[in-house]
């Protein structure tokens, strides 16, 4: 048997380099191995399984695989090994390794081989150790970190085996902390142990964490111990560092979200002292606008969904903008100068808003698609980043970036600063004031739309999507101060950090509660907010 | 000293409205109690309840008003202490349960039972005593309104920015109440009340009489403003209302005389809260709701801002249109009613029914109002 084991694996050597084209041959030499499984016994049986599991040879994964499954019989006048599924009366059989049409047996001819716990134990080990020499390098990346989280000792060979073939560095390292964590559960001397645990400590992370623990914790006193604690504190300590960049991140993610919100806001309210409380409701517009245009395009041409969310974003630019104008013309213009009833005002105008969108659509939320582009996630370090949060925080500060340029540099928002300090003077200088109004009201609630593009990615889109964000962006233009983009800008990754360094302490809820109090605790020392006007715009 | 303040505000026309709120507290009850059900004057219950409910609304509403038309304060958070009241007496009558909870626990409220708490937490004790939930309605809404108020009004944080941190301060507190470690029933709030004051709560008789309390309340409310605005006091409000910056000039310290009509405010809406509770039998975190305080708003201004009966007659006149609306076919278009009456009482009415009313009167400014307040009743017999 042992004598058969070794001339396998010896073969296999040579047949790894041979390529697919080798496959029968290869078949024929598995052949006898895998009647082994037909020899009664579950000692004989796990015997036959790690023999199979030795070559190394992929093909035998699917018979492992429907070993496991409990799809293999054997056929009773040979002791030949099958694939077999029930057909008429019978089984239709398949040749495990090649899946090729074996004919069929009657059901008193095959014997069904038995699987016992172990036995499944033994396969799916086997399976690991198997796909570890798989050519498929994301296939060779899940086992070894599936050898790594159990650290058996009995697979340290054939680590060491997989650690010299092994070209991707990455894939490499993995194993070598595998082969560490199995080191660490052996029956090794302490010198080993110990090179094990700088392995591992030089790699770091949570996985680690939790493995070191458990054998710091089972390992008796003495050198080993002593290097698994100080290995512990170490990775704590870096952990703790990457907890704090975790959580800059989400703050980030969660301040540009904000800042998405509030930069519209920060035009109607903080340039056009405006107070519009259906702000949140453009943003909704914006979110439905990409509804409506995933919808059309799911339904027409699917192949451009990708395009989805850049179709979207100017059609979102133009539908809330024009609805702003519109509210600008129709109730807000008889109301400047009154901020309290513009409040009220435009509070009616969000209910009809919603409870219009509500009816159209219905209440509830509607399904917008990702991208591919904005789907999954990449690794940076110990933290995960995912794509969709990656590209709103890139978004939010090109909106920003554009609106900045908009406001400085055209005639356009030349004209929005004049009205802005100085109505009168702008208005003999030959400037049309409502018209610039009406634009500038648009601009800002335009941008809202865009803001409801990209928000829609991350939120539920249902009537309701923009009070939420309401109140959080009064609060952050409140807070930058108002009449101060740059304001708005640091007032919102403020917050949105804050945010999220209050919530590991005091939970998500107390942690937004607190923010708020700390806002209104604020405005009392710094009523006009961080960034405040200065000058006589401040008294009008 | 203050009876003289009180008496010295009682003209004919607060007189005439006082009579008709108690009129009215009283006339309805009995007409629930004596009737026979198949006569036509007979009051139903579900309609007094209605009713009671809607004069504790008018009570808020009175209370923005004070705020907001006599002194410019655009309070958006007036929920909160309207909530914070209800939220003292439900206190009370969860404590009134005792053993007659699902759980059956003599000590805790089922919700903490079903939290697995072992005992009553500190700031729920001494609410076994009407008393002590009586004080604590009128005290926790009160200091809630003095802490803010001093702190907002010594920094000079004025209009919008006001209306925007009263708004975040509710935001805040229905975020803590959802939450259950509060301690007050979170998500759920408190309910299934059984007695008050020894009286089930169900009774015709016990429903009769909370309807009487809340006209009563409301009467007392009104004389109290009545009063205030009477006084010098109130004098020196609407000069503050109608340029801050000249009164504090002048010598006024305006932050004094708005943290006290503030306070008096809050604690106004902490009483209505209080009888709300009772009546309507269910408190939780969804009365904090940002829009419900902006809600009593738009009562207030529909009803006119700066006069006093104003909010009591746009309290009646929006609620009974919102139970007209969302009871029937056109419930979908309630929102759009009530957004399009923000829009166009800010729009076309800015003095809002009753003001209108009293400026085309002008020459004979006392027959009208009179008539309004009288819509209880009429608002009574319609829902029927």
């Amino acid at each position: 048997m042992v004598d058969m084991i070794q001339r396998c694996k010896a073969l296999f050597a040579i047949l790894a380099l041979v390529l697919v084209a080798a496959m029968p041959a290869r078949a024929d030499d598995l052949k006898p191995l895998v009647d082994g499984l037909g020899k009664n016994g579950y000692a004989a049986l796990r015997e036959a399984v790690g023999a199979l599991a030795a070559t190394g040879d992929p093909a035998v994964a699917p018979v492992l695989q429907a070993l496991g499954a409990g799809d293999l019989y054997v056929r009773k006048s040979d002791r030949a090994v099958f694939a077999a599924v029930k057909a008429d009366g019978g089984f239709s059989l398949r040749d495990p390794l090649t899946g090729a049409d074996a004919g069929t047996a009657g059901s008193r001819d095959v014997e069904k081989i038995r699987v016992n716990n172990a036995i499944r134990e033994a396969v799916t080990t086997a399976l690991g150790s198997l796909t570890l020499m798989s050519p498929d390098i994301a296939k060779r990346r899940a086992a070894a970190a599936d050898m790594f989280r159990n650290g058996d000792p009995a697979q340290i060979p054939l680590l060491d085996e997989a650690i010299a073939k092994e070209t991707d560095p990455g894939i490499a390292t993995t194993l070598q902390m595998a082969r560490a964590a199995a080191v660490l559960k052996s029956e090794a001397s302490d010198a080993d142990k110990i090179a094990a645990i700088g392995v591992l400590q030089a790699k770091g992370g949570r996985d680690v964490l939790a493995q070191l623990t458990t054998i710091e914790a089972a390992s008796a006193d003495g050198p080993v111990k002593a290097a698994a604690q100080s290995a512990l504190t170490s990775i704590q300590g870096t952990l703790q560092l990457w907890d704090g960049a975790q959580n800059i991140l989400y703050g980030i993610s969660l301040g540009s979200v904000l800042l998405l919100a509030a930069i519209g806001l920060a035009i109607t309210f903080g340039v056009m002292g405006v107070i519009n409380m259906a702000h949140g409701e453009m943003v909704m517009l914006g979110a439905y606008t990409t509804f409506v245009v995933q919808e059309l395009i799911r339904n027409n041409m699917p192949w451009l969904f990708d395009w989805s969310l850049a179709i979207s974003l100017p059609l979102a630019f133009l539908v809330a903008g024009l609805v702003g104008v519109l509210i600008e013309r129709m109730v807000i213009r008889y109301l400047y100068g009154r901020p309290l009833e513009t409040l009220l005002a435009t509070w009616g105008v969000s209910l009809i808003l919603q409870q219009a969108v509500r009816t159209w659509f219905g209440p509830n939320n509607r399904e917008v698609g990702n991208p591919s582009w904005m789907s999954g996630a990449f690794e940076l370090g110990n933290l995960t980043i995912t794509y969709n949060r990656m590209w709103i925080v890139v978004f939010a500060l090109v909106v920003f970036a554009a609106l900045m340029l908009v406001l400085k540099r055209t005639a356009f928002g030349l004209q929005t600063r004049a009205v802005t300090q100085n109505r009168p003077m702008a208005s003999s200088m030959g400037i049309r004031t409502p018209w610039v109004d009406a634009l500038t009201f648009g601009l800002g609630s335009g941008i809202a739309g865009i803001a409801g593009v990209a928000l829609s990615q991350i939120d539920n889109v249902s009537p309701n999507l923009g009070q939420g964000y309401i109140i959080d962006s009064f609060m952050v233009v409140v807070f930058g101060g108002v009449g101060n983009l740059w304001g708005t800008l640091v007032g919102a990754f403020t917050l949105g950090i804050a945010n999220k360094f209050l919530e590991p302490y005091a939970g998500a809820v107390l942690g937004k509660i607190l923010v708020l109090v700390f806002i209104i605790l604020f405005i009392q020392k710094r009523p006009r907010g961080l960034f405040a006007l200065k000058g006589r715009a401040v008294e009008a | 000293m203050v009876t003289a303040f009180l008496l010295r505000a009682l003209d004919r026309r607060t007189a005439i409205v006082l009579i008709a709120i108690l009129g009215v507290g009283i006339l309805l009850p009995v007409l629930n109690l004596t009737m026979d059900p198949s006569s036509p004057f007979h009051v139903p219950t579900y309609v007094l309840t209605l009713l009671g409910k809607y004069l504790t609304y008018a009570l808020l509403a009175l209370a923005v008003d004070l705020v907001w038309g006599f002194c410019g304060i655009l309070s958006l958070g007036h929920a909160a202490f309207f909530a914070l009241g209800g939220y003292a007496m439900g206190m009370y009558l969860m404590r009134q349960i005792g053993d007659r909870g699902t759980y059956g626990n003599p000590l805790l409220p089922d919700f903490m039972v079903f939290l697995n708490w072992k005992e009553l937490p500190w700031f729920w004790t001494g609410f076994d005593h009407f008393w002590f939930a009586a004080i604590m309605v009128l005290l926790v809404p009160g200091l809630l309104a003095f802490v803010f108020g001093w702190f907002a009004f010594r920094s000079r944080v004025t209009g919008v920015y006001l209306s925007i941190i009263t708004q975040a301060m509710t935001y805040a507190l229905l975020l803590a109440f959802f939450r259950n470690d509060m301690g007050f029933g979170g998500n759920n709030g408190l309910t299934d009340f059984k007695d008050i004051l020894g009286f089930d709560i169900q009774a015709d008789a016990t429903r009769g009489a909370l309807f009487f309390a809340s006209a009563l309340a409301l009467a007392a409310g009104f004389w109290i403003c009545r009063a205030v605005i009477a006084s010098k006091f109130g004098k020196v409000l609407v000069a503050v209302r109608d340029a801050e910056g000249r009164t504090r000039f002048i010598g006024y310290r305006v932050e004094g005389y708005k943290l006290v009509v503030w306070t008096l405010s809050a604690m106004m809406a902490g009483v209505a809260g209080a009888l709300y509770v009772p009546q309507i039998g269910i408190i939780n975190p969804g009365e904090f709701a940002p829009a419900n305080s902006i809600e009593a708003v738009i009562w207030v201004a529909v009803g006119g801002r700066g006069t006093l009966i104003g909010p009591i007659v746009g309290a009646l006149l929006v609620n009974f249109g919102k139970t007209w609306f969302t009871s029937g076919m056109l419930a979908e278009y309630w929102l759009f009613v009530l957004g399009g009456l923000f829009v166009l009482v800010t729009l076309f009415l800015p003095k809002g029914v009753v003001g209108t009313l009293l400026a085309r009167d002008r020459k004979k400014p006392v027959e009208k109002p009179i008539e309004d307040v009288v819509a209880p009743g009429a608002v009574g017999q319609a829902a029927e």
